[in-house]
């Protein structure tokens, strides 16, 4: 059977064509139509859009608060990325092994991740209030620490939000460990344990090479979601107090959504879609090349 | 030694990671006085939850989001398996640039491409309407990856058998490929429910009003606005949007678990 005949050719490209047509009108369309948007002013009143060429780039080179937004952005991934990840690990590694109550700490750990980001704001958006908060009644209360806004504070704001970041996202990342370990046979452990390997050693030497493939994966969905997930911000501080706890994204909602200034907002995205993209390209082209033994 | 004191550590993180839950369950079923003071014997009510339930349509919310979940899932399921068939058992021309275009999707998140998006949505004269949440995600290109790795490794020879009996392609698919998907489909339809039942930012910008906005933009409205500071409300407010979800993952545990762990591996 020539499977490489006219016919096959016909029946592939209609099979795609739906999802193609979508995907082409909702993911490569807007993100060239992005490109395009962020040559041009926003169109006001009766006014239509000019061809600015680079002055939106410019006013965004110039603008303090992309600045601020930014640094904030790339902080919340510092703070965020390595400790899920070590978390998610170390939840893995213990829910795999034979430990007391394995049942409960499985299901304990990876709640968060099946909850709305919304209500599990909300939830923390009370535990951080001064005063009545849970936080607050065991710092005041318990300790006798002086009351502190946590999140009216410039200084602590984006630290709670990366407390809440972690808190939902390790539990997910743990099931992607979870699923490698798995994988790996039993028999390297007793093979080690016969050369007298002690767990640390063999954990350092075997699992964690191993691991290395899920580790970009989890990697690279970190990065992607400290980019893509501000949810949180919007319940629980708006990006204040003073643009301390606002992300990319959250500054690309503000700006479009709510000074509706489409073109700079445009502009915005555009260095959003760089970051993503190379994110991608890093991941193809050189960490893939490291990391696959296989 | 080391054992235990890990054992303990497991532990106290567990504990630490269900305390915000725990918190909010205890708020939302106790008296607005006990909010914030533990007591064993404080009363249980489900006072709060009416209150929740009278001060807002979240009955209009609910069958938004299960309208929401249901049109996205449906029209996922059928574009996804075509596409996937597609470029797991046809060679055309092209098939290699277009399945590096599908992949784009992965990283490009219509997630952040809302101000395009709009723009369009606003063009198709669809704002503020259920299909208009859902047509950014209809094709999924995760879904496509999926599938296409897993019809891959159906054996040619079950797809030749059924073909040199007479089936067309379409009733190859159905009858070969689809059954044997089963498992992968029903991980993909968990995590896809899940993924937007939970969906905020885009159902925020693109819906406006009662008849279209899905649960969770529904909280937010509610809470942000309606209640003050009012939080036995809001948190009975938060566990109901979030409740049949965290319901099924209880009694499904194990097949959400295993769902999400099957996602994961390429």
């Amino acid at each position: 059977m020539n499977r490489a005949s006219a016919q096959a050719q016909i029946h592939g490209w209609l099979l795609l064509l739906p999802a193609a047509a979508l995907l082409a009108l909702f993911t490569h369309y807007p993100a060239l139509a992005t490109l395009w948007h962020s040559f041009y002013s926003s169109p006001k009143g009766g006014r239509p859009a000019l061809w600015v060429g680079l002055d939106n780039y410019r006013g965004m080179v110039e603008d303090p608060v992309f600045w601020q937004v930014l640094g904030n952005n790339l902080w919340f991934a510092a703070g965020t990325i390595p400790v899920s990840i070590a978390l998610a690990l170390l939840m893995a590694v213990w829910v795999n092994g034979k430990i007391a109550g394995r049942g409960f700490l499985r299901l304990a750990y990876f709640t968060p991740t099946v909850l709305p980001m919304i209500a599990v704001a909300n939830i923390w958006l009370f535990f951080y209030t001064p005063t009545y908060g849970l936080l607050e009644q065991f710092t005041v209360d318990l300790l006798g620490l002086p009351s502190h806004n946590w999140l009216g504070t410039k200084s602590t704001v984006l630290a709670c939000l990366i407390v809440v970041t972690i808190w939902k996202e390790a539990g997910f990342f743990m099931i992607f460990y979870l699923a490698a370990l798995q994988a790996i046979p039993p028999s390297l452990g007793e093979a080690a344990a016969i050369e007298g390997a002690g767990r640390w050693y063999y954990f350092r030497r075997v699992t964690f090479p191993l691991l290395m493939p899920t580790t970009l994966f989890v990697l690279v969905n970190a990065v992607i979601n400290s980019f893509r997930l501000v949810d949180h911000i919007v319940v629980m501080t708006r990006g204040g107090p003073d643009n301390a706890s606002s992300l990319l994204l959250y500054y690309i909602y503000d700006v479009g959504f709510k000074f509706w200034d489409s073109a700079y907002a445009s502009t915005l995205t555009m260095v959003l879609l760089a970051i993503l993209g190379t994110t991608a390209l890093l991941q193809f082209g050189f960490l893939e090349r490291r990391i696959h033994y296989r | 030694m080391i054992r235990s004191l890990e054992t303990a550590a497991a532990w106290l993180l567990a504990i630490l990671w269900v305390l915000p839950l725990a918190y909010a369950f205890w708020t939302a079923f106790h008296p607005p006085e006990f909010a914030t003071r533990f007591h064993l014997f404080a009363p249980l009510t489900l006072q709060n939850f009416v209150n929740a339930w009278d001060a807002a349509p979240f009955a209009r919310y609910f069958v938004n989001t299960v309208l929401l979940v249901s049109l996205i899932l449906a029209t996922q399921l059928v574009l996804v398996t075509l596409a996937a068939y597609a470029f797991a058992s046809y060679e055309f021309f092209g098939r290699d640039v277009m399945f590096a275009l599908v992949l784009v999707q992965l990283m490009i998140m219509p997630d952040v491409l809302i101000v395009e998006n709009y723009r369009t949505m606003a063009a198709l004269d669809l704002t503020d309407t259920i299909p208009a949440i859902a047509l950014p995600y209809m094709a999924s290109a995760f879904g496509i990856f999926l599938l296409r790795q897993t019809f891959k490794t159906i054996p040619r020879e079950l797809d030749e058998a059924a073909r040199v009996e007479g089936a067309g392609s379409l009733r190859v698919l159905w009858e070969v490929y689809v059954p044997l998907a089963r498992p992968v489909y029903i991980a993909y339809a968990l995590v896809s429910v899940s993924y937007h039942w939970n969906n905020f930012l885009w159902p925020l910008i693109i819906t406006n009003s009662v008849g279209s906005r899905p649960l969770t933009v529904g909280l937010q409205v509610f809470s942000s606005t309606d209640q003050g500071i009012d939080w036995s409300i809001i948190t009975a407010a938060t566990l109901m949007t979030s409740g049949p979800l965290l319901v099924a993952f209880l009694l499904f545990q194990r097949q959400f678990v295993q769902s999400f762990m099957r996602a994961g591996i390429k």
